[in-house]
């Protein structure tokens, strides 16, 4: 049995008022892939934006790699994180949001260099090296010098894939990343991802509507309902052999 | 025509020193110490509430009498004023352009790891510069407009020559104000030319709200 | 800060503040030229003559970037000596007009602002259904240009207001022009101009919160609000802005 890579340990989020969150528990191992699915408002996307310190939860503690997120220690007691411990924990995480969220102001190059550079502090030469290998990847090695407003949606999702690949993270999570998406340009999106997927050793969060796709390549399926995870296990069991009455009337909705 | 120099001195001066207090105050209203913050809207709304001339007038009058402190010169009496009056106005152009910088670019940063200062200095500031230049810009002429007041603390500018030689030759009125006003337009015509540049720049590469 | 002396203070107040009621009218009585001032740019822009369009550009472009200060000592000391049409006026008037004018050029631009934020949708209708021009204008067009527009009319008067005490030069006597020769007179600026600064704080700050209540309710009327056939009026170019 491995040591998960992401463990939530009864985890609840707020916001003003409104539960979203009403104690998840959930452990990804190295190189899963896991898909969530749910209703609109079911907390899926919070789930993935807590882990990217996007978000803090209100109750509870995610471990990333042994490592407390939200906690530090000091001087023996646990104290909430500085930006620091953020910092240093939230390392291994990349991740790809619904609406691409490219830097205007860059072009695709500078997009997918600047992190590295800055950040990891990489020298320029093998930045450039890496983020060009990882835009010939993505199918956009003719685009390097072409701002993001140049491009189609699907294109500007490959690059934002590029973008957070070339920082070599561990996790990797995706936030509804076709649905804002021109449908005829869905597939060369969903293509890639599955290519990275492949590969095999990154762990990955996909928070996503194309079931489908979810069968295709996730070892596991959660099934996000009323706060808490509803369902979860194997694509094919959840997907087609469940009894969860909402999971059922849920799923319908998007066969018909 | 004599006092142009000083018109344009007054007006480099008030520039310099008004874009940097746009951008220490526009700063200083987002950051999270209170003290620092409330001092700012203080400064800011105090001056934008009243008018550049009684600033320029308490500025070069009432100020050394209260604080016993003379500013030095007229000339920095007239900069302050004008500095200090429109780094207010384009403090709240520093900070609005600041926030409507749309929130996933910050979301994106803290997703490659940058810290809060990268994200400021690599994503969220050259965005924000781009939606501050037009208004920027238009300021420029606001300024040049107002250093005409310093000719009422006696600085020798392009309007003072003008009010000496209309007091010499009365009958000669029209013709010395036509001629003043045709050097603030010339003045003007290159901030113009640069507005216009600005607009056109800052279409360029913004993710706003 | 010990050279602070109250009793300088309460006696300069009552002599300062008595310009107010000249300083307030005189601020209405310009705005009310400059609005409509402002009419007469708006209604010339409109005649479908290049030359013109490009005069008028120019000449609004000229008021605009000139010191509204040197305007009004043109108004008032050289109008008087311009041969045959010039004629003496009084402080009062010459501010009305100097500053009034050079404020209706920025009036006319939200006035056209107004105009062309109403959607291209309105005109054909208006077209189709075979309004006459004046009732394409009172019934279709202008209602719609003018409420959105009022925030912005609102935000100029506090504007103007400000600039107001420019009268001063010129010998009206507002609140500035009577610290000033309260000043003189006593050696005592300090209270005199800080009591000025005072009463335009007073008067200008609640005004521009309430112009920015104002734009709220007319942003979620005609922007977020139900489809109007109004788009968001765009911030007129060179706006001396006051957001």
């Amino acid at each position: 049995m491995t040591e998960p890579i992401v463990s939530y340990k009864d985890v609840h989020k707020s916001f003003g008022d409104t539960e979203v969150l009403t104690g998840i528990d959930l452990d990804i191992k190295p190189a899963e892939k896991v898909a969530v699915i749910g209703p609109s408002g079911s907390g899926k996307t919070t789930i993935i934006r807590m882990l990217m310190t996007l978000e803090q939860p209100t109750s509870g503690s995610i471990i990333v790699d042994g490592k407390n997120l939200w906690h530090m220690e000091k001087n023996g007691e646990l104290v909430p994180a500085n930006e620091k411990h953020l910092r240093q924990v939230r390392g291994d995480i990349g991740m790809v949001f619904q609406h691409f969220n490219l830097f205007p102001h860059m072009s695709i190059l500078e997009n997918c260099m600047t992190a590295p550079v800055h950040v990891q502090k990489v020298s320029k030469n093998e930045a450039k090296e890496r983020a060009v290998e990882m835009l010939e990847k993505v199918g956009l090695g003719d685009k390097l010098d072409n701002y993001p407003n140049q491009l189609s949606g699907g294109q500007k999702q490959r690059v934002a894939m590029a973008r957070a690949l070339v920082m070599r993270p561990k996790i990797m999570l995706f936030d509804e990343v076709t649905s804002a998406l021109d449908p005829e340009l869905v597939g060369e999106v969903l293509e890639v991802i599955r290519d990275i997927a492949k590969e095999g050793e990154m762990a990955m969060v996909l928070v996503t509507h194309e079931m489908e796709f979810a069968r295709d390549i996730a070892d596991r399926v959660l099934f996000l309902d009323n706060g808490v995870i509803a369902e979860e296990g194997p694509p094919a069991d959840v997907l087609e052999n469940s009894t969860n009455e909402r999971l059922q009337s849920f799923l319908h909705r998007f066969r018909s | 025509m004599q006092g142009i120099g000083i018109t344009i001195k007054v007006l480099i001066g008030s520039i310099i020193l008004g874009y940097l207090m746009a951008f220490i105050a526009g700063f200083s209203r987002l950051s999270r110490n209170p003290i620092l913050k409330y001092l700012t809207v203080f400064y800011v709304e105090i001056f934008r509430g009243t008018s550049l001339i009684v600033q320029l007038f308490w500025l070069y009058y009432a100020m050394p009498i209260l604080f016993g402190i003379d500013i030095g010169s007229d000339y920095w009496a007239g900069v302050l004023a004008i500095a200090l009056n429109y780094g207010a106005y384009m403090s709240e152009i520093v900070r609005g352009s600041i926030l409507s910088v749309a929130k996933g670019q910050k979301e994106a940063a803290t997703a490659l790891n940058m810290s809060r200062f990268q994200q400021m200095r690599l994503v969220i500031f050259p965005q924000a510069v781009r939606m501050m230049l037009p208004e920027f810009g238009n300021y420029l002429i606001q300024m040049l407009k107002a250093t005409s007041l310093v000719s009422l603390i006696g600085m020798t500018d392009i309007l003072y020559y003008g009010d000496i030689l209309r007091s010499n030759n009365l009958s000669q009125a029209p013709t010395v104000y036509l001629l003043v006003l045709v050097f603030y337009f010339i003045m003007a015509l290159p901030l113009i030319g640069m507005t216009k540049r600005m607009e056109k720049a800052s279409k360029k590469g913004v993710a706003s709200q | 800060m010990n050279n602070w002396k109250w009793d300088v203070f309460f006696e300069a107040f009552p002599i300062v503040a008595a310009g107010l009621g000249i300083t307030l009218g005189l601020t209405i009585a310009t705005y009310l030229f400059a609005l409509l001032f402002g009419f007469v740019w708006t209604f010339i822009n409109r005649i479908p003559l290049k030359p013109v369009k490009w005069l008028l550009t120019w000449i609004m472009e000229f008021i605009r970037s000139t010191p509204p200060l040197v305007q009004l000592f043109f108004i008032f000391y050289a109008w008087p000596m311009v041969p045959v049409v010039g004629f003496a006026l009084d402080p009062f008037t010459s501010a009305i007009i100097g500053l009034g004018i050079h404020f209706s050029t920025y009036i006319g631009e939200v006035y056209r602002s107004g105009i062309e934020a109403v959607d291209n949708g309105q005109w054909e209708a208006a077209r189709a259904l075979n309004f006459s021009t004046r009732q394409k204008w009172t019934k279709i067009i202008l209602p719609q240009a003018i409420p959105p527009t009022i925030p912005m009319l609102g935000n100029y008067l506090i504007i103007m207001f400000k600039e107001i005490p420019l009268a001063s030069t010129i010998g009206v006597a507002g609140i500035l022009n009577l610290a000033n020769s309260y000043g003189a007179a006593n050696f005592r600026y300090l209270e005199a101009l800080t009591i000025v600064a005072l009463l335009f704080l007073v008067l200008s700050y609640p005004s521009a919160i309430l112009i920015n209540k104002l734009e709220r309710r007319m942003n979620r009327r005609f922007i977020k609000g139900e489809p109007t056939g109004s788009k968001p009026v765009e911030k007129e170019k060179g706006a001396v802005s006051q957001q």
